[in-house]
This record gives structure tokens, sequence and C-alpha cells, in this order.
């Protein structure tokens, strides 16, 4: 604790870096990985080939694609870009299935009612589609947003600053202390994370939580007020 | 004659490799009327609906709406110019009522305050109260949410509606009062509906037309229902129509040269024991509240169907046939005993009627 309180400048100093690489590759994994589902929907062969590239990408170790990548992208090897692109690339790879499913959960009725309605396919992609898919996309957010923050650790053993660094540094020195705070802080980072992503989706999805609410009362007046109209027409 | 405001000229629908789901269909469709599609599964109803605002495109043939050729306007534009209406309403779960009647003036580019303010309106029009229009579609019961898919098929004010088994989902308690909110509506609109539906009994009450498909999409017959159900032109459309025909063609019989007989009335206190034939209870409003059973010391028995003012022999003949004591009660517009009914007298009055459409032929 002594030895949290006399470093904690560094130790958030770190978190935040450690933020900073795990949320940009989920964004940009986002934002490759919903139209690269949506490309794919509905065409069988491709959405096969897009599945099984998507599950290599995943198997590919993260120290080696960390290693890979620098002479590919002409960067530095402490430059945190290549953890930012490996990490994209997990993202990606996870991201695409999450919204391939998160697609298929659109009952196949609204895209009908919104085609018959004059929607155009665009329109409807952005205002129906992408909506809807929303509860099942958060489940595979909260899922990348976990697997990137273990993996951004990883990046410490190139000296890309991080909370891994606590682990690197502290089993050098044998200080236990610093590793079981980095190990806390990433769990906090983790837990704060999630809670942001749950927060997240409860401001973008009221209805799915209308729906959960107890229908008996709403149900009798409802059908009260359907005689009432009866009655006076 | 009505003036035709959608034609079919010999429009044919092939999926490959299969048997033609429309087949060389021709038909013209009335302007201000509603025509109902009506036929068992796989006769091409839906499909020939659905040729209407392109969301299938024929495979050889052309329909003209209101004179224009639909191939010729852009998909999305044509689809706005037409109200919709499907088996499950279709509403968009992550928007409100409101915003949902207001979908297809929103995509028209109206302000959304304007939108929302004629979406509340045509709450009224269907018949629910304003305070639902900030629920979401999941906080409705099945009923409500047809009548909100009929206002968001209104909200643009098209022309045409397009009606998709829209009432097949509900209970049959729900169906009969959504029809005739319909028919209702339709009084005061006189849209062009074009509506779908698999259930004879539906397609005779909703149709100024109706348009029996048999399988292969191939039309049987396209007529009024009365003459649907009086000459069915095939042995398809007559086992199509099925067996209650007869019974339900009365649908189409006034009743008002019915004779009404009086009838021995008694109130509630009076109802248990005493009376030596049957007696109609009565409550201080004079409504009809049951009949006084003349065995066993009496006590008051559930009345029957009660017949109204400008019912048809159906109903007249229905009220004698479910009231327990042989004799149908009708009453006045307010629900006052008007008089009751004899059965042999309406039997007498349907073939009276039969004899007179006999003579001009």
């Amino acid at each position: 604790m002594e030895w949290f309180l006399a470093n904690s400048a560094m130790v958030f100093g770190l978190a935040g870096q450690h933020f900073v690489l795990a949320v940009v590759p989920m964004v940009l994994g986002l934002l490759i990985s919903v139209p690269l589902a949506e490309l794919v929907r509905g065409r069988r062969a491709l959405r096969t080939a897009v599945t099984t590239a998507s599950s290599l990408l995943y198997t590919i170790p993260s120290l080696a694609l960390f290693i890979i990548l620098p002479p590919v992208l002409g960067t530095r090897i402490l430059d945190p870009l290549n953890v930012v692109v490996a990490l994209t690339i997990y993202a990606v790879a996870l991201l695409v299935r999450a919204a391939m499913d998160a697609f298929d959960s659109v009952d196949e009725e609204f895209r009908l009612a919104a085609t018959a309605m004059g929607f155009t396919p665009y329109a409807r992609f952005l205002r129906i589609d992408i909506p809807l898919s929303l509860p099942v996309l958060f489940a595979g957010l909260r899922v990348v947003s976990v697997s990137n923050i273990s993996l951004v650790s990883v990046a410490a053993l190139l000296g890309v600053g991080n909370l891994g660094m606590l682990f690197t540094d502290g089993l050098q020195r044998s200080f236990v202390t610093e590793v079981v705070v980095g190990i806390i802080g990433i769990l906090v980072l983790a837990l704060l994370m999630d809670a942001l992503l749950v927060l997240l989706e409860r401001v973008l999805t009221p209805w799915t939580r209308a729906a959960a609410k107890p229908a008996a009362g709403t149900g009798a007046t409802a059908m009260s007020t359907i005689r009432i109209h009866e009655g006076a027409g | 004659m009505a003036e035709a405001m959608i034609e079919f000229q010999s429009v044919t629908k092939q999926y490959q490799g299969g048997q033609p789901a429309v087949d060389n269909l021709s038909m013209s469709i009335d302007q201000g009327a509603i025509t109902v599609f009506v036929g068992p599964s796989g006769c091409g109803k839906t499909t020939s609906l659905r040729m209407i605002n392109r969301m299938v495109e024929p495979t050889s043939g052309t329909i003209t709406v209101a004179g224009r050729d639909i191939s010729a306007e852009p998909a999305a534009q044509l689809r706005r110019s037409m109200g919709y209406v499907m088996q499950s309403a279709g509403l968009m779960p992550h928007r409100t009522v409101l915003d949902n009647i207001a979908t297809v003036p929103r995509l028209n580019g109206v302000p959304k305050a304007k939108a929302r303010q004629r979406a509340a309106e045509l709450l009224d029009v269907v018949g629910l109260a304003s305070g639902l229009g900030r629920r979401y579609p999941s906080q409705l019961s099945g009923g409500q949410q047809q009548r909100v898919g009929v206002a968001r098929a209104l909200a643009a004010d098209p022309p045409v509606l397009l009606m998709d088994e829209p009432f097949s989902a509900v209970d049959p308690v729900v169906r009969e009062e959504l029809q005739q909110e319909l028919l209702r509506l339709q009084r005061e609109l006189a849209k062009t509906i074009v509506f779908v539906t698999h259930d004879i009994d539906e397609a005779t009450v909703l149709g100024d037309k109706v348009a029996v498909f048999a399988v292969g999409g191939r039309l049987a017959q396209y007529a009024t229902p009365e003459e649907i159900l009086r000459a069915p032109a095939n042995d398809f459309v007559a086992s199509f129509v099925g067996r209650d025909r007869g019974f339900r063609r009365l649908s189409f019989n006034p009743a008002e040269s019915v004779r009404l007989h009086p009838v021995k009335t008694v109130d509630a206190a009076e109802a248990v024991g005493g009376n030596s034939e049957w007696a109609l209870v009565l409550d201080d409003d004079s409504r009809p509240l049951g009949w006084a059973s003349p065995r066993d010391g009496g006590g008051l028995v559930p009345g029957g169907s009660l017949f109204r003012p400008g019912d048809s022999l159906r109903r007249a003949l229905d009220a004698a046939l479910s009231s327990p004591s042989g004799l149908g009660v009708a009453v006045d517009g307010d629900g006052r005993l008007a008089g009751v009914l004899k059965g042999e007298e309406i039997l007498a009055l349907i073939e009276a009627s039969r004899r007179q459409r006999e003579e001009p032929a």
C-alpha cells in the first residue's frame, strides 16, 4: 500500500496508457467489423471465408504479432502503433463474428417492415439493423474489452507503456507488491471498462428494459382503453 | 362502376425452377374500395400483394397504379406512397409508438415535431389513448399493436393501403373488433385497400370485392362476396368457401321485414318460480338480462345473441337459434327490448328472398 501511494502517479499514468491502448483498437475494430459483417450477410461463401479467417487471426500469438508488425508497418518496435494495430486485428477477429450474430438476431420481420415502408437499404442499415443489433453487439464488445485489456499487458514485454510493466518490473526485481498492484490495477480497469459498456448499452437501448417491465397493470388499462373507445365509436 | 386504381395486366411471377407463384394475373382493383385476396397457402395472394409495392418484382406483365406503370418509379418512393400493414404489426421495437407512426412522414422529410403531432392525432383515429404514444411496442397488447400498425400505414395519408393478413395473429374477439374498426375507418377515409387473408369469413365481412386465388397462382373467381357465396364459379371456390356458405350468405340479406312479437316479461325478482312459460327478464331500463325458465322453479338462464336494428337475416336467425326459449330477442339502438323473433318466420323470409332472386332470371 505504501508503495502504491508513493508511486500512484506512475501507476495512474500507466493505467491511462493501458486504457487508451485497449479502447482505441476496440473502436477501430468495431468500425471495421460492422460494415464487414453487413457486407457478408446473405452471402454464404463469403461469410464462411470471413468466419474462418477471423478464427485463424485469433490463433496468432500476440507476442509474435507484436514482433512481426514493425517490419510490415515500417514502425519502430517500441511504437504503440504496433500494439494498436495488433489489438485491432484481434478485435476484428472477435467482433466480426459478434456483429454477424448481432445482425442475425434482428428479426427478418422488422427488415421486411422497413422495406415495405420505403426505407432505402442504407437508411435501413443505419436506423433499423444497427440499433436492433446493439444488445448482441454489446455482448461481443464486452468480451473484446476484457480480451484487449489482458492482451495490452503482453506489450509490456516489448517495453510499450502500460500496467503490464508492473509485472515485468516486479518480476525482475522479485518485488511482489508491484506485481500485485499490477494485477489489481488491470482487474479494476477491466471492471471499469465493463461497467462503462453496460452503462452505454443501457443509455442506447432503453426499449429492451421497457419490455421487461411487468405487463399485468399496463395490460389491464390497455384493454379497458380499447373497450372505452369501442363504446364511444 | 368504380374507377380502377390498381391494374394487373398479364402478371406472372415465377421463381427459379418452380411452378409459377402467380400465373398470368389480370384484374383491376376499384378505387376507394376494399378488395380482398383470399385463398389457401401457396396460392400467390401475398406475392400478388407484394408486387403492388415492388417488394416482389413480376417476371412478366405490368402493374399500374393510378395509370402509372410502377416499374418506372423508384421502389422506395413508391412504397412510401402506399401504407403497408403486416401480420405481426412489424412495429420497430426500439422506437416509441409515436415514432413508429411517424416513420413514413419522417422518411419523407417532415420535421420531427410535426410528424409526432400528426402521429398523436392518428392514435385517436385508430381508437387508442394518447398516453400510449410514449410506450414501446412491447408494452402493448397484440390488438393495440395492430391498431398502431394501421395508424403507421395511414400516417402519410397514402391513397392505397396494402394489408397482409393483418388480423390473423390476434384472438377472434379482438379480430372482430379490428375488422369493425377497419370498416368504420374506411367509411371515413375511402382508401383503396388491398387486403390479404386466408379466412373466407374475414374476406366476406370486409370485402367490397373478393378475389379467390387457387393454388398455382390462378385467379379462380373475382366478384362481390355475396355472389361468391351464392354462386361459386367452380368446385374449387365452392369447397374453399366451405360448408356454411349458405348460412354465411344470409349476412348479405337485410332483415328489416322480419316481424317482432310481444313477449311476456318479468323483472329480476320475479324470475324465480311461478312462471308457466318462458319469460324474458328485464332490468329497470327494459334491457334484457336473460330468460326465466318455466321448469324446476325457474331461475335466470343466460340469453342468446341479440338482434339489433340493421342486422342481417344471419343475425336474426342466430338470435332465434341461440335463445334458450327459441325466441330471438330484438333490441333497439339503446339496447332496450323491441320484441322477439320467431325462427320459422325468419326461414320463411329466407325462402321468400330466394324466390325473389329467381323471378328476374
